[in-house]
């Protein structure tokens, strides 16, 4: 599947990698976590209400629909973290504790 | 009152606030939940990134570079607080969060220049991947140098959407159509208000001129119906001005319909409320010069009324130079003269704004009962009406006791103002009658320390 974004410049950075559901993909430093996982897939989390996947919406830290959790449990807001090598992060079947 | 003047926010107002504090000769403490200083219309790309300021900021890149510069020569000035969250305002105090710390920060006056995000309307499918607020769409763009989609719609109203639509035509991208809620007549009716700033009129018009050369579908008085996707946005449905329906395919959406004040330590700082008819919206109250209604507090920028980037930037010397005389520094008249009187007629293209593209509030009457208003907590437009008649919420912080509406991560920034709309309508009341949803501390959630696997 394509993602969603598209990169349209600044791809000369240096490339990071990071596993998403157990796969390796590559992202390019400076790259916020969430572009490094919707310029390679299409969603970021499934809804804890059953109601599909989420990908973020507003990109500037407002809107909370961006949260990512990582292998460990813990969670993210990806439009506001930078993504950093070796990540490891779940969009699927992720637990879903209270906040 | 002990301790030193804060400023929260570092876009234009919170940077030009701070600088005349510097000025004055005091160490002002300016803090930013973002690593980077330039707020919204100049945020800045991450480190590494090398596109120039021209690429990023189009006409706007002296003043960017203006800011820029300004903010860069404060910092050995000011106490900079970088990536941290103020999530409380309490007993002349915040509470601030770096790095998974907290703690609370005495102030003797507090600026809060904590500006805006967009203002959206709700509608069927809009949580599908693809679909960003426009804001998010020109962040893409400018922060990150990608697009939401390949062929995008942009769908709302106001000039961001216009703006955004024809920065992703000079990006590459194939836009699919310019789809404004606004009927075309009310810019006309505006216009007496908008030419207190015509060389604003005349980009606007630019933008819409170079969409519509390079074949871009503008269509004005639309009805929004639908954004249809399996698991991501795939085409928009929507009605034009004479009630032909239409469908859009594309592979992304970016919605919005101007902006919404971030109001939330305001009201944590327990400024006074009222309801401002223009912009539909329940604003924080503020003297001329930003001075709240609690004595050391002052509101400066788009998070006291939207009045653009220029005016956020006199506001915020503005609001610097009332809480100076305040606390008991002199201040020349003359300069607080002229800030008021370069500050008029930016007020008064802000009530243009409001009138050539005004907030569809009929929009939200309109919203088929299955249609999610709350993101966060998944909550139907249905289950809002219930809450407003059959369990009689007659405003919206105890439908959100009710709906949970509201309640979710978010703190109603995304669904808060049309989910009032929702309710306003299904009670037959107008929209101040149902009030506001009072800001709640943490006013974000908390980030929880997490570290990278090795
Ligand atoms: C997404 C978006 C895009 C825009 N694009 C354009 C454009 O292209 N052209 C244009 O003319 N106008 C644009 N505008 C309008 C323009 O941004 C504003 O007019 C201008 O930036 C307002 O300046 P400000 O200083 O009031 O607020 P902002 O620039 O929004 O700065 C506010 C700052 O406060 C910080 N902040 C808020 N709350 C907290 C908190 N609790 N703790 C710590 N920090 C906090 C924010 O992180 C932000 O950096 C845009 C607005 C938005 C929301
Ligand atoms: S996308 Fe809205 S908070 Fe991250």
């Amino acid at each position: 599947m394509t993602g969603l974004l598209h990169r349209v410049g600044e791809t000369q950075r240096r490339a990071v990698r990071i596993r998403v559901d157990g796969a390796e993909v590559s992202a390019l430093e400076g790259d916020t976590l969430l572009v490094a996982l919707l310029t390679s897939g299409a969603r970021l989390r499934e809804s804890e209400f059953g109601d599909g996947p989420r990908a973020g919406f507003c990109l500037m830290g407002a809107c909370q629909d961006c949260w990512v959790w990582t292998e460990d449990g813990g969670r993210l807001r990806a439009c506001s973290t930078p993504v950093a090598e070796g990540m490891r992060v779940v969009t699927r079947g992720a637990p879903w504790p209270a906040p | 009152m002990a301790g030193p003047v804060i400023v929260v926010g570092a876009g234009p107002a919170g940077i030009r606030a701070a600088e005349r504090l510097v000025e004055a000769g005091l160490r002002p403490v300016l803090i930013e939940e973002s690593a980077r200083d330039g707020g919204q219309i100049y945020r800045r790309q991450p480190e590494g990134f090398t596109r120039p300021h021209e690429a990023l900021y189009g006409s706007e890149a002296a003043k960017a570079r203006a800011l820029h510069a300004a903010a860069e020569a404060l910092r050995p000035r000011v106490d900079w607080r970088p990536e941290t969250l103020v999530w409380a305002a309490r007993d002349n105090a915040l509470l601030v969060n770096a790095a998974g710390r907290s703690e609370s920060l005495p102030y003797a006056a507090l600026i809060l220049a904590t500006g805006a995000t967009d203002r959206v309307m709700p509608l069927p499918g809009w949580t599908l991947p693809g679909v960003t607020t426009l804001g998010g769409a020109q962040i893409a763009l400018k922060a990150q140098a990608c697009t939401i989609g390949a062929r995008p719609v942009f769908l709302g109203t106001g000039p961001l959407l216009y703006l955004v639509a024809w920065q992703y035509l000079k990006a590459g991208a194939a836009v699919q159509a310019v789809l404004d809620t606004s009927p075309f007549m009310k810019r006309v009716e505006a216009l007496p208000w908008m030419l207190a700033r015509p060389g604003l009129v005349v980009r606007g018009w630019t933008y819409t001129r170079d969409l519509q050369k390079a074949g871009v579908r503008i269509a004005t008085g639309i009805m929004p119906v639908a954004i249809e996707g399996d698991d991501r946005a795939a085409a928009v449905r929507w009605r034009d001005a004479t009630g032909q329906d239409h469908r859009t395919e594309c592979d992304a959406v970016g919605i919005g319909y101007g902006l919404r004040s971030e109001t939330q330590l305001a009201d944590l700082a327990r400024c006074a409320f009222a309801f401002d008819a223009g912009a539909r919206q329940w604003l924080p109250v503020a003297d001329e010069d930003g001075r709240a209604g609690v004595p050391g507090v002052y509101l400066a920028g788009d998070g006291a009324q939207v009045r653009g980037a220029d005016a956020a930037e006199l506001a915020g010397r503005l609001a610097a130079c009332a809480a100076l005389r305040d606390l008991g520094t002199a201040v020349d008249e003359i300069e607080m003269v002229t800030l008021r009187r370069r500050l008029a007629p930016m007020t008064r293209f802000r009530r243009g704004l409001e009138r050539a593209f005004p907030w569809p509030a009929n929009l939200a009457a309109a919203l088929p009962d299955e249609a999610l208003v709350c993101r966060c907590e998944a909550i139907t437009a249905g289950t809002l009406r219930r809450a407003g008649g059959e369990y009689g919420a007659p405003e919206v912080n105890r439908a959100k006791a009710f709906s949970r509406t509201g309640m979710g991560r978010c703190q109603g920034r995304m669904c808060g103002l049309a989910a009032a709309e929702v309710l306003a309508a299904a009670r037959g009341e107008p929209i101040e009658a149902v009030g506001r949803l009072r800001g709640a501390a943490p006013v974000k959630p908390l980030p929880v320390a997490t570290e990278a696997a090795p």
